[in-house]
């Protein structure tokens, strides 16, 4: 790729003029004649038993349609569960959520009636009126308290509390650390929130009698899954059922989940031969939608005199919420995440998965890596301060190294195949931003600061994300009769500029010009096989696909003009949307008369005795996850009276292979530091001791608004890997990655003058406050008794 | 349909004359009854800022509205920056090539929030800028591309001003 078209260029993005017109069309924006409006009667307790329910006052409202509950919905199911968990032999027990709910309420917020009306006003009106008897019993809200010994069982047909329980463990822990110099232990709590994506969830579903067919637009970041799982739920053929997601305000993992609500519009929609839209808004997005919440670890990391790693292990405790929607994936991801960087010689981690009488607990952005992550840091810094080695010392002596690589690590991927770090020099990474966040000089600049009453802290961490998880994802690329390249692809578009990614790729081989091509995402009868967008995926794997499809219609493209010009393959080009002989080019033919030709003209042969129709479809099968990685240092200043942190400079240095658009990847690299930084300084979903949220809107929940974030200095590597043909890695969850970590460690170094030390994310500012007090008085305390 | 107004409400340059239900917000009623489903909806509590549009020149939150209230008022949405269907406005612009936009779902609450900024202040800081936006959050860009854009708008604005 010497001299490229497109492919690395900041090409504007395809997505954008019908954004900024006002033009998109988002599942809400979604009219059709006589559509009727949803809203869903949600539990308001913990965990309770529903005795009855009586629907006679909601039915009885004008303008009510139809009032459906699990017992109504029942009879068009062959499965009223949601079966969607992924494989493990971790589990202990299998809770799937229901369609709506059952005989037994698990969580606030949990779907049990939905009310299809006019308008939205009288369904939610309506949706009052329905009397539910509820006997009401203990909660868990806790995940620790979870599994403790006669701790309240979260469903009440359940032994006991534990959903899953599995080990990552290699070498010889014990006796590393039975024969090791230093020993440090820390109990770090870790929380993060919801996704917030500025667009709810929601659905439209229509039947349509005359086919017999019900089509189902969702914001959804999996259209194919959502479709499987409706076919396994209602016992429908494939036929009879379509998928498709207009935009995407936002995914940030919980929209790749199917839900009660997705199956519930459809039923509606089927049983009142009415198309039926369903909204969700920002309370039932706090406590209907899944989120990632509390992981309790206790860990110990044994070094020798020099900082150098012998060994990390210990325990988590990971909160699940009620049902399993995903999988035990986040734990997963934090256990196998913690020694990748660095060379840990002996690892063990035992992981439980606990039940509590909350929304279940499924990927946003980063999937549990984060906190893995934030675990290998802290520990490195505590044994930096420990041992009196500086921070980013101790990191270098540990690094693996570039010339290591590929890296094989004594782990396997959820696929069982060993993880192999594919490429990258961290070390380097990491000498590259402490360069440019002028590291040496810190020293100087804290000293200056304290003489003036300010305190100031630099942090740093390391991250290395496995990316583009597999086994594949579609793309079918077609050169239409209208001159025009159409692509197909499994993939979703949530914001992330998916279908410039894709134009650029295809457009690479197909004369350049984005103009012409037009992707299809997340449309079932699209391409009928397709994963959809999580794990920092796409580009490796529809890109991929995307990328063989455009080379193999190229091929056949090539082959087809050489027929008609007469002339040999080697001496055309393909140019905006023609192919004509070098050097001569009035002799052409454009790709419009191109797909003509093998588009078959009834009893004529085929040009050149090819295959009809100028289009391929590729599944590129990639098992191995690559490996992005990357360094932040961050520098704050805290005010030790209020708690606020305010950012110096935030830099990045940043290496996911080769890089198709820089200006997307910028944006997905530094909205991830963001939402990192809003995790770490602003965002917790509370819940009360019966499991009662306690943040249930904006004012209550602190999302970070543009004052409260930095312009972040972010500067890339491209380490190409080579396992796949593009070189690319994946990038939407790596800003996220490191941030907690870098954070809070630049907020304990800027307190040490008050002895502060940090073993959780977040630190809301009202906690700054409490660890400053806490600190001084410990230091008073040590002035009065020393000892 | 519960008790009903009838309006006049100018929006883009175009008049309505409709009848509305009282409780209807103004977002509901342009989205769901006019069909201008450009303004959208996050958060319906008046925090995140998408659903702002310009009313008579100031900008409002149309969730925190009653259509009736805008009763002879006059209202620009994002469908009524852009001046002709061919053409982006140069704050439209600045959005595009400064990646301003992922999901594009808070756009319409940013564009009238720096269109009304701009006009207010043509030639901000990056510290103003930020302040302005600061009642519209965004969960994708980090902001950071919607700062840039914001500036070089203005420095648009200033250049076609002076031209």
């Amino acid at each position: 790729m010497s001299s490229r078209k497109v492919f690395g260029s900041r090409a504007k993005r395809l997505e954008d003029p019908a954004l900024l017109r006002g033009k998109g069309r988002f599942v809400d924006d979604i009219l059709l004649p006589g559509l009727m409006q949803a809203a869903f009667l949600r539990s308001p307790h913990g965990h309770a038993l529903i005795k009855a329910i009586n629907k006679d006052a909601a039915l009885a409202m004008p303008g009510v349609h139809g009032v459906f509950t699990l017992a109504d919905f029942k009879p068009h199911l062959v499965n009223h569960r949601l079966v969607v968990g992924l494989p493990s032999p971790a589990y202990r027990q299998d809770l799937n959520r229901p369609a709506l709910a059952d005989d037994e309420v698990v969580h606030v917020g949990e779907p049990i009636a939905i009310v299809v009306a006019d308008s939205r006003y009288i369904a939610e009106d309506a949706a009052s009126l329905i009397d539910v008897d509820y006997e009401i019993l203990p909660a868990v809200s806790d995940c620790v308290a979870a599994l403790a010994e006669g701790a309240p069982t979260v469903h009440k047909g359940s032994p006991h509390n534990l959903l899953a329980e599995f080990d990552v463990h290699y070498g010889d822990v014990d006796r590393a650390f039975a024969n090791a110099p230093h020993v440090f232990r820390e109990k770090i709590w870790q929380h993060r929130g919801g996704s917030h994506s500025l667009e709810g969830r929601g659905a439209v579903a229509s039947y349509d009698a005359n086919e017999d067919r019900i089509t189902l637009w969702s914001s959804t970041q999996a259209a194919h899954t959502a479709k499987n799982v409706l076919i396994d739920m209602l016992g429908w053929d494939e036929n009879r059922i379509r998928v498709l997601t207009p935009d995407v305000g936002g995914g940030f993992g919980p929209k790749v989940v199917f839900y009660p609500e997705d199956v519930a519009v459809v039923l509606a929609a089927y049983i009142l031969r009415e198309p039926v839209k369903w909204t969700e808004d920002r309370r039932e997005h706090f406590v209907g939608t899944t989120q990632e919440r509390d992981q309790n670890w206790d860990v110990e990391i044994a070094v020798d005199g020099d900082g150098g790693i012998i060994g990390i292990r210990g325990t988590l405790i990971h909160d699940h919420g009620a049902y399993t929607a995903r999988g035990i994936n986040l734990a997963q991801n934090s256990a196998v995440v913690v020694p990748l960087p660095y060379n840990v010689p002996n690892y063990r981690l035992d992981v439980r998965l606990a039940l509590t009488n909350k929304v279940s607990v499924t990927p946003v952005r980063g999937a549990g890596h984060p906190q893995g992550i934030f675990v290998m840091e802290r520990l490195l810094d505590r044994a930096a301060r420990e041992l009196g080695i500086d921070p980013a010392e101790i990191r270098r002596r540990n690094l693996v190294k570039g010339e290591d690589m590929p890296c094989e690590k004594p782990l396997k991927a959820r696929n069982g195949l060993p993880v192999v770090l594919d490429s990258g020099d961290y070390p380097a990474c990491m000498a590259k931003t402490l360069k440019a966040a002028d590291y040496d000089g810190f020293p100087a600049r804290q000293a200056a600061a304290l003489a003036n009453g300010r305190y100031i802290g630099i942090g740093i961490a390391n991250y290395v994300k496995g990316t583009g998880r597999g086994p594949f994802e579609s793309a079918t690329v077609r050169i239409g009769t209208s001159g025009k390249i159409l692509v197909y692809t499994g993939a979703a578009a949530m914001g992330q500029g998916t279908r410039t990614m894709l134009a650029q790729i295809v457009a690479e081989q197909l004369g350049g010009d984005m103009d012409l091509i037009d992707v299809v995402t997340g449309d079932t009868s699209g391409v009928p096989m397709g994963i959809g967008g999580s794990a920092s995926r796409q580009t490796v794997t529809a890109g991929s696909s995307a990328h063989l499809a455009a080379l193999a219609v190229r091929e056949k493209a090539l082959k087809v003009a050489a027929h008609m010009l007469e002339t040999s393959e080697e001496d055309l080009e393909i140019e905006g949307g023609e192919i004509r002989v070098k050097g001569v080019p009035e002799l052409k033919v454009s790709l419009g008369k191109i797909s003509h030709a093998v588009a078959g003209t009834p009893g004529y042969a085929l040009p050149g005795g090819i295959e009809p129709g100028m289009e391929a479809t590729k599944s590129a099968v990639i098992d191995d996850l690559t490996f992005a990685n990357g360094t932040q240092v961050v520098e704050v200043e805290v005010d030790p009276e209020t708690g606020n942190v305010t950012f110096l400079n935030y830099v990045m240095v940043h290496d996911s292979g080769v890089i198709i658009n820089p200006m997307i990847v910028d944006g997905q690299v530094i909205g991830g530091a963001a939402h990192g930084i809003g995790n770490t300084l602003y965002e917790w979903m509370g819940y009360d001791e019966n499991a009662q949220p306690l943040t249930t809107n904006f004012a209550e929940y602190l999302l970070v608004s543009a004052t409260e974030v930095p312009t972040i200095n972010l500067i890339h590597m491209e380490s190409p890997t080579p396992l796949n043909p593009l070189g690319v890695k994946g990038v939407g969850e790596c800003g996220i990655a490191p941030a907690s970590a870098a954070i809070v460690a630049a907020v304990e170094n800027a307190l040490s003058p008050f002895n502060v030390h940090i073993n959780q994310t977040p630190i809301r500012p009202a906690e700054i406050v409490s660890m400053v007090d806490a600190g001084r008085l410990d230091l008073n305390r040590g002035q009065r008794n020393p000892s | 349909m519960g008790e009903t107004r009838q309006i006049t409400v100018t929006i883009n340059g175009k008049t309505y004359d409709e009848e509305v239900e009282v409780r209807f917000t103004l977002a509901d009623f342009m989205r769901q009854q006019l069909g201008l489903t450009g303004t959208h909806l996050g958060c319906e509590h008046g925090v995140c800022g998408a659903c702002t549009i310009l009313f008579d020149g100031r900008s409002a939150r149309s969730c925190l509205m009653l259509a009736v209230q805008a009763n002879g008022h006059d209202i620009l949405t994002i469908e009524g920056i852009a001046p002709s269907e061919d053409e982006l406005h140069p704050l439209q612009e600045a959005f595009r090539d400064n990646h301003g936009l992922q999901c594009g779902f808070c756009t319409p609450g940013m564009l009238t929030t720096l269109l009304e900024f701009l006009d207010d202040n043509p030639d901000p800081t990056e510290a103003e800028v930020r302040i302005a936006i600061s009642g519209n959050l965004c969960r994708c860009t980090g902001y950071q591309g919607i700062v840039a854009a914001a500036l070089d708008a203005a420095q648009r604005l200033r250049d076609l001003k002076g031209a």
